[in-house]
């Protein structure tokens, strides 16, 4: 730095977040006493307009080449006055933040302590600040085009949203069809909507817009790059069947040798189909699959004399010679809409889920509710002697959900809710019925979900207040142990039918979605975003974004809300056609780089590289940063064996000298 | 892992218990076996002990002397909260108060004077060894398994028949084993349980310091409630702790255990709460019964995780119920009846004795018995199955 350090300190009071427990005018004070230190101020909001305005004023009446601010974490307002600078025509990158709330005033107590604190903090900011250097942040161009992993109705609904707004999509979906968990719904709560009717229409669009790619039966294998410039690699699994010849007719799934040997998944195992199927009648594209470790042909080379699916498709659609194709393409932003697994019951061994037949999963009730179901709409259930119509039925919540036992500590945010329909449905269909409910608290929150509480008891739904603790048998009933705690009773009920509202989990196979994207998880196992609050969908890499189950439980408006966020907010590099970049990132002094390659193996977010270059007549392998990849984390820093390769704005030459004024070193 | 070191200094009763983690849901309640015969309401409990102020007049409630420790409450909670420790917390202030039965005074003095709760003296502990070939443990000495006996399987003469089998079993299949002899004291399972809280710390320091001086591989408890004890309360134990039927599961699926002779019964076995429902230890027992050749292994209706508690744990061998209704026992041996079993097979001394009296106030004596494990085993001629020459050669 050539010209003489004239540096501003702002003493930010926060209301009485900071100035309750920091004397701050003795912190101005006492920066008033640092060397370049040419104006030192406290104000009440650092961050209001006419905080910012007094940093400006400065730096443009008393001409500040450096400015301290002394307030919260940088991660909450660097950007702030990194503009401020800007527009008072100094570079950004000229600012030191001294965190003096979430490091000092809000961990402790004592007035004098937190004082003297916050002077070394501000002491140390000053040291820094005047070795910073001006950086350039770049821009570079996004690709006007997105994808989204998994078609559920997140997935769906941001699909149709950029679509619509005259972006290409790319929407991925590992199993045959697109739809996920809404597809196997009934009716859904609290206003009974049919679930297919709704859903169906949405699946047929995204099949058909001109500007959505749909890659049914496929998964994502590999992506690089960063925000604005993803390179995608895509597998479409051989279905066996060419689905630009395939009609959907379903003769190959009638005349398939295995028919109906297999439990359907999307029937929750309940129905039964062949080697070759579609999985749902309405399924989207509605083209026969054939599952590899079903058929006989694939796994055994042979069906019959040959395989009768051939024999009976007329276009001659079935292709035992395909193979998975890849595909690759750019996208300059990525939604992930992954969905949830429901909770396995099997883990709660007291309910005996896995020995009685009549104890059934909430989703299994919605298949077994539902007209397109595997008994036609009829409930019908085994009770271990014979298939019966329940009369008394018992539905328990809260299994797997609110329960430290299985790992599980959150509210699933659906179950009150999803019970209370189903036992309303089953109300309509068995009038005779006698149906509790076991609770512990209701939980109705959402718009209209109270209304539709009221509705359900006063038909006759008895809400019984108690977890139960247990299921056995007694003769061909099932006895529901359990304490009505509202009377502090201890009761043995008999029922003919339980039903566990089992909560939601994070799929089983979020692992790989974890690791493609590098994404993190929070302590509830969900994929974790930037901010709970003010920033819901955003990931903490930039470009890639969540929506729906995969962030936590939440019903079909919130994942639709949640949908068209990630939406907006993935569009906004797409419309803007451009990326900034953060200047902040390592820098590689080639002349020292011994090109050993370490800080390659260390980088978490794979932005370094070796290259080559000629030094002095030789060609010599050295590290390169990708700026746009680079978070400026620093790791390789930490690794670099000959100190080459350093972390703009925090070089050595710039935080030892802050280190040493932290343990009062002049 | 075991469990954390008991922390009671300056903590309110509160605190200790987490009562405030509580959400009153009722799965301890509905899941206490003693519900159908007595008044326990343990959640009551949980709730009503939050005020300090009640403590006191709670712990004259009876109903706290019902609970028999199955912790199913424990297992089923879930906030991680043990509910039968409030009432053992609160059996504590009777202990503390020293207004407790006579029964109870005397097995907690006999505890701390010799070693066991059946005022017993501990010099007569190697009784049942007379006439065994027992190896009894010197500390200095290298051993695989050190055999801890329990109290109850040492003094009682209806159970002792589980040691005394197991010695001839050890010695038939060549195990490397040794038991501690007289200097074996009560693990405190129901000192615990009986709210004793100075004299179960001070059974776990010398028990620890003891145990800690052999040089054992590992420790084999004869009793399941030795076994879960040393498990969740002796942080400071320098080896592992397993049940026997894990131990004889081992060997046999290490081929170095097999019966000779067959056993043409209907066995049904019983799961001990403090084995099953507290360890998870359910199949090993279970494999072994299989082991038996013609032995056709049935299961009641509620096995398991869902296994029905025998009344025999939680101090109650020294506190008995004023209920009049059907002792869980019994229900238990009319379910095996039901079953048509010959014998109930029990892996726990409490189970063998609760379920013995039950047989016998049912009058099922011609029909069916009880039996501990090695009960039925001792009936068969073990062989030691022969190492294959290539082993020989190795060693």
């Amino acid at each position: 730095m050539t010209e003489k350090p004239k540096l501003g300190v702002y003493i930010c009071h926060c209301g009485i977040n900071i100035a309750a427990t920091v004397d701050v005018e003795a912190v101005t004070e006492f920066a008033q006493s640092l060397p370049n230190v040419v104006v030192a101020r406290n104000y009440s909001y650092m961050c209001s307009d006419p905080g910012q305005l007094l940093i400006k004023d400065d730096i443009q009446e008393s001409g500040l080449n450096r400015v301290v601010v002394a307030s919260c974490s940088p991660r909450m307002h660097e950007p702030t006055f990194r503009k401020a600078l800007q527009e008072a025509g100094l570079n950004p990158y000229y600012l030191e933040m001294a965190n003096i709330r979430e490091q000092d005033s809000w961990v402790h107590q004592d007035r004098e302590e937190a004082t003297a604190k916050a002077k070394e903090l501000v002491a140390a900011a000053v040291a820094k600040v005047r070795l910073l250097e001006p950086l350039t942040p770049r821009e570079v161009d996004a690709e006007p085009a997105a994808l989204i992993i998994g078609a559920g109705i997140a997935g769906i609904q941001a699909a149709l949203d950029i679509g619509d707004a005259g972006f290409k999509v790319y929407l991925v979906e590992q199993s045959p069809s697109v739809g996920g968990r809404m597809a196997q719904l009934d009716k859904t709560f609290p206003t009974l909507d049919c679930s297919a009717c709704i859903l169906t229409p949405k699946m047929v669009d995204v099949a058909n817009h001109p500007n959505i790619e749909l890659l049914a039966y496929s998964e994502v294998e590999e992506v690089s790059g960063f925000v604005g410039n993803f390179d995608v690699k895509v597998r479409k699994k051989a279905r066996y069947v060419d689905v630009s010849k395939c009609t959907g007719c379903g003769d190959c799934a009638e005349a398939c040798r295995v028919a109906g040997r297999f439990p359907n998944e999307f029937e929750e195992g309940m129905g039964k189909r062949g080697a070759i199927y579609l999985p749902f009648p309405q399924a989207v594209p509605a083209k026969y699959t054939i599952d590899p470790e079903r058929c006989l042909f694939l796994t055994r080379g042979r069906c019959g004399k040959s395989p009768k699916c051939v024999d009976a498709c007329q276009p001659g659609a079935i292709d035992f010679e395909q193979k998975d194709e890849i595909v690759t393409f750019k996208v300059g932003a990525i939604i992930v809409a992954t969905g949830f697994d429901v909770f396995d019951a099997a883990k709660k061994p007291e309910y005996g889920y896995t020995e009685f037949p009549n104890v059934i999963t909430g989703l299994e009730m919605e298949r077994l509710v539902s007209a397109s179901g595997p008994t036609g709409g009829e409930i019908l259930v085994d009770n271990g002697e014979e298939q019966i119509v329940p009369k008394e039925i018992a539905f328990i919540q809260c299994v797997g959900s609110r329960d430290q036992s299985v790992g599980n500590e959150y509210c699933s945010r659906v179950c009150c809710m999803y019970t209370a329909k189903q036992a309303h449905l089953i109300k309509d269909k068995i009038p005779d019925a006698k149906v509790k409910v076991y609770y512990i608290d209701v939980r109705a929150f959402g718009k209209g979900f109270e209304e539709f509480y009221d509705r359900v008891r006063r038909e006759g739904i008895r809400y019984v207040r108690g977890n139960p603790s247990e299921i056995f048998k007694r003769g061909n009933k099932l006895i529901v142990k359990v304490e009505d705690t509202l009377t502090a009773t201890p009761l043995e009920d008999e029922f003919d039918l339980v039903v566990l509202a089992v909560g939601l989990e994070p799929r089983a196979d979020d692992r790989k979605t974890i690791d493609l994207l590098r994404l993190s998880q929070s302590p509830d196992r969900f994929l974790m975003e930037a901010h709970p609050k003010l920033r819901p969908v955003d990931t903490a890499s930039d470009g890639i974004f969540l929506a729906g189950c995969c962030q936590g439980p939440k019903d079909i408006p919130d994942t639709v809300a949640q949908a068209k966020g990630a939406a907006a907010s993935a569009l906004i590099p797409l419309a803007r056609g451009k990326v900034s970049i953060d200047a902040q990132v390592a820098g590689v002094i080639e002349d020292t780089c011994r090109g050993c390659g370490f800080c390659v193996s260390i980088c978490p977010y794979t932005a370094i590289e070796l290259v080559e270059i000629n030094r002095m007549g030789h060609m010599v392998e050295v590290a390169r940063v990708n700026e746009a990849l680079c978070k400026g984390c620093g790791s390789c820093s930490a690794g670099c064996l000959s100190n080459s390769i350093q972390p703009k704005s925090f070089r050595d030459r710039q935080i030892l000298p802050q280190i040493a004024a932290l343990g009062g070193i002049k | 892992m075991r469990g954390m070191k008991m922390t009671t200094e300056n903590q309110t009763f509160t605190e200790k218990f987490d009562l405030l983690g509580c959400i009153q849901c009722g799965r301890c309640t509905g899941g206490c076996p003693v519900t159908v015969r007595t008044n326990l309401n343990v959640r009551r409990f949980v709730y009503d002990a939050y005020n300090e102020d009640l403590l006191e007049e709670l712990s004259r409630v009876a109903d706290i002397w019902d609970c028999t420790a199955c912790h199913t409450c424990a297992v089923r909670c879930p906030k991680g909260l043990k509910p039968l420790e409030v009432l053992i917390g609160l059996r504590s202030l009777v202990v503390e108060s020293g207004k407790t039965e006579p029964t109870v005074r005397d097995a907690l003095e006999s505890t701390f004077m010799e070693g066991n709760p059946w005022n017993k003296p501990r010099a007569t502990r190697n009784d049942w060894m007379e006439g065994l070939d027992v190896i009894v443990a010197e500390p200095e000495q290298k051993v695989e398994n050190l055999f801890f006996v329990c109290c109850t399987i040492a003094y009682d003469p209806r159970v002792q028949v589980t040691a005394r089998n197991i010695v001839n079993l050890l010695n038939k299949a060549g195990v490397d084993y040794a038991f501690l002899g007289t200097d074996e004291t009560c693990c405190g399972s129901e000192i615990f349980t009986l709210g004793e809280d100075g004299l179960f710390e001070m059974l776990i320091e010398d028990n620890t310091e003891m145990l800690n001086e052999y040089q054992a591989d590992r420790i084999v408890a004869l009793s399941p409630h030795c076994f879960t004890t040393f498990n969740t309360h002796y942080p400071d134990l320098n080896k592992p702790v397993i049940h026997y039927t894990q131990l004889l599961a081992e060997l046999l699926e290490q081929k170095k255990l097999a019966f000779k002779d067959g056993l043409e019964k209907k066995i049904v076995y019983h799961d001990p709460c403090y084995l099953g429902k507290q360890s998870g230890v359910f199949e090993e027992p279970r494999s072994v019964l299989k082991a038996i050749e013609g032995v056709e292994l049935v299961e009641f209706g509620r096995n398991r995780e869902r296994s029905l508690c025998c009344e025999g744990g939680g101090g109650k061998m020294w506190v008995e119920s004023e209920s009049k209704i059907e002792r869980l026992a019994e229900t238990r041996v009319k379910d095996a009846r039901a079953l048509e079993a010959d014998i109930i097979a029990a892996a726990c001394p409490f189970c063998v004795l609760t379920l013995d009296d039950a047989v016998k106030a049912e009058g099922f004596e011609e029909e069916m018995r009880v039996a501990e494990i090695m009960e039925i085993l001792g009936e068969l001629e073990v062989m030691q199955e022969k190492p294959s020459s290539a082993q020989e050669v190795e060693d």
